[in-house]
């Protein structure tokens, strides 16, 4: 896959001289969904509106599509939709006059059907001549979308698309992020919630004070740093486990009433069926089982807590 | 150049305009009359006539000048300062555009609603008083000049301002004043010699002269250097936003 978005050691301090991007390097590939995840402050946006021309970065610069974006600005800023944070819009305006109004400004010829494809893909068409106040924030931010969309962008960038949004509307908005990603189009989805990442990302960025922690394949990261544990609750107390079942990697918790059986879901064969029949020949009685699997939430606190850079190592 | 982009943000400004036509259109009309109530009927039908005008008719230059640059300022002024105020702003900055088609856009916009009320006052003033108009083409050109230049000032400071108070500062405590001791009521000659001389150094004079000459081919500077000045103002104006996009000042942060 070619990178559709070069970002080469991209630096930017504001006047106080606060460092909020401390050289980011990344390449978004054509057709993924990147998740970049990070808690408030860590540089999301900053790293967004740098790429899109709305920040002058201190040093650094981004290719878009090989256009580099200042020196080719037209031509990389044509590729790029993006969704901001912010409800930034004119309460006065109608929804479609704002839409059209998006897409000349991109320099793209008037065009009501692909308008209307937008607006019926994100259940607004019957919104579309209500004035943009008389909206719910749902819609508004879907108003947003429709503006990024109505240039038909090849790079869609979503700042927080869900941030502020129901539970049932961002179920909603996961499937048009599913679906355009189905129509070819680049997505760059920033966002808190680790089960938004979890749910729709291909690769997985973590951000955090300006820095780019690790960007890595959704799956390697959670085969790599997701183990799957079983907890199995012994009917009586032992003070330490058999010496039959040393081959397992089992802890025994400090009141003997359980132990706790870590194991990797993707290798050829978990062990349980072993490890159950070793216990029951050990003559251990069990009680009740319990599994539980490290989530990408538990492995971006580690990440974002434990203050060290993880090892790159396999990060695409 | 992006000629669609230019006529989308022009259409887009329009489109505000035309939403509160009525306003647009009414207000300029009722302070004309007031204007000629006050000053054409009761105050000059005591003053004899200027430089062998009728003093009614002697203001109409001056008239149409003060709300056509005070509309230009605040139009445009309020235009970019708008987008600036609710966010949308972000969107223009990440759009394929340049600063020169933004502002073609922006300022051609505002300096269209502003010849828009000249023309109306130009109207209503011809029902007060006989208009004669002696040099229409040039009449027009410093119309469409003046219009344009303050479009462009209005701008510059709309990116300024930080706040709803200082887009009012500098029209109300600079440009207001300017207007009125440039001569819009009032023939330079008639001020004693010592102001006379500080006027020369008002701006504004020298286009409310020309403007003035173009109805009456009566003028206190010489067109010339009416020109001069008005050329000289629009290219201040266009360096200092040239140099505002290329830095980015109170846009980008």
């Amino acid at each position: 896959m070619t990178a559709i978005v070069d970002i080469k050691s991209l630096r930017k301090v504001y006047k106080g001289g606060f460092e909020a991007l401390k050289g980011v390097d990344l390449q978004i590939e054509e057709g993924e969904i990147l998740a970049l995840l990070g808690p408030n402050g860590a540089g999301k946006t900053t790293l967004i509106s740098t790429i899109c021309g709305i920040t002058d970065p201190t040093s650094g610069e981004v290719l878009v599509a090989g256009h580099n974006w200042r020196k080719a600005y037209r031509q990389a800023r044509g590729l790029i939709g993006l969704v901001p944070q912010e409800i930034n819009l004119e309460g006065f305006d109608r929804v479609i006059n704002s839409v059209r109004f998006s897409r000349g400004l991109f320099g793209m010829k008037p065009d009501e059907a692909h308008i209307e494809k937008v607006l019926r893909q994100l259940s607004l068409w019957d919104k579309k001549d209500a004035r943009i106040r008389e909206l719910s924030g749902g819609m508004k931010r879907r108003v947003l979308i429709a503006k990024a969309l109505s240039h038909e962008p090849r790079v869609l960038f979503l700042d927080e698309p869900t941030a502020g949004v129901d539970v049932a509307l961002r179920k909603g908005m996961w499937d048009t992020v599913a679906e355009l990603k189905a129509n070819g189009v680049t997505i760059i989805l920033t966002t808190h919630y680790i089960e938004e990442a979890e749910a729709l990302a291909d690769r997985v960025g973590v951000i955090n004070g300006g820095e780019l922690l690790l960007v890595e394949d959704k799956q390697r990261l959670m085969e790599r740093m997701g183990r799957k544990q079983l907890t199995i609750e012994l009917q009586e107390k032992i003070d330490s486990i058999p010496a039959s079942l040393s081959e397992f990697d089992l802890e025994l918790a400090p009141d003997g009433r359980s132990v706790t059986y870590s194991y990797d879901t993707r290798g050829e064969r978990t062990g349980i069926t072993k490890l159950l029949a070793g216990l029951s020949e050990a003559g251990i009685v069990l009680r009740d089982l319990k599994t539980s699997q490290s989530s990408l939430e538990d492995i971006f606190v580690g990440l974002v807590e434990g203050g060290t850079t993880p090892s790159k190592e396999g990060a695409a | 150049m992006s000629f669609i982009a230019i006529w989308s943000i022009y259409k887009y400004e329009m489109f505000r305009f035309f939403r509160t036509i009525l306003q647009s259109f009414v207000s300029p009309v009722i302070s004309t009359s007031l204007y000629f109530v006050v000053f054409g009927a009761a105050i000059g039908s005591r003053i004899q006539e200027v430089e062998g005008v009728s003093y009614a008719a002697f203001i109409v230059p001056g008239l149409i000048m003060l709300s056509v640059i005070m509309q230009s300022l605040s139009n445009s002024a309020f235009a970019i300062y708008f987008p600036k105020f609710i966010g949308t702003i972000d969107e223009l900055l990440a759009a394929p555009v340049s600063f020169f088609e933004i502002v073609v856009g922006y300022v051609g916009a505002a300096a269209t609603k502003a010849l828009f009320i000249g023309t109306v006052i130009l109207g209503t003033a011809s029902v007060f008083v006989d208009v004669h108009i002696l040099h229409p083409g040039a009449m027009v050109a410093f119309l469409v000049l003046t219009c344009i230049s303050f479009a462009l000032f209005g701008f510059i400071i709309g990116i300024w301002a930080k706040n709803f108070e200082q887009l009012q500062l500098v029209p109300m405590l600079i440009v207001t004043p300017l207007i009125f001791l440039g001569g819009s009521f009032y023939s330079v000659t008639m001020l004693p010699p010592i102001w006379q001389t500080v006027t020369l150094f008002n701006p504004v004079l020298y286009l409310i002269s020309g403007f003035r000459w173009a109805f009456f081919g009566i003028s206190d500077v010489s067109v010339g250097w009416s020109l001069l000045a008005i050329a000289a103002f629009t290219g201040l104006c266009m360096t200092v936003i040239w140099w505002i996009f290329r830095t980015g000042w109170r846009l980008r942060n």
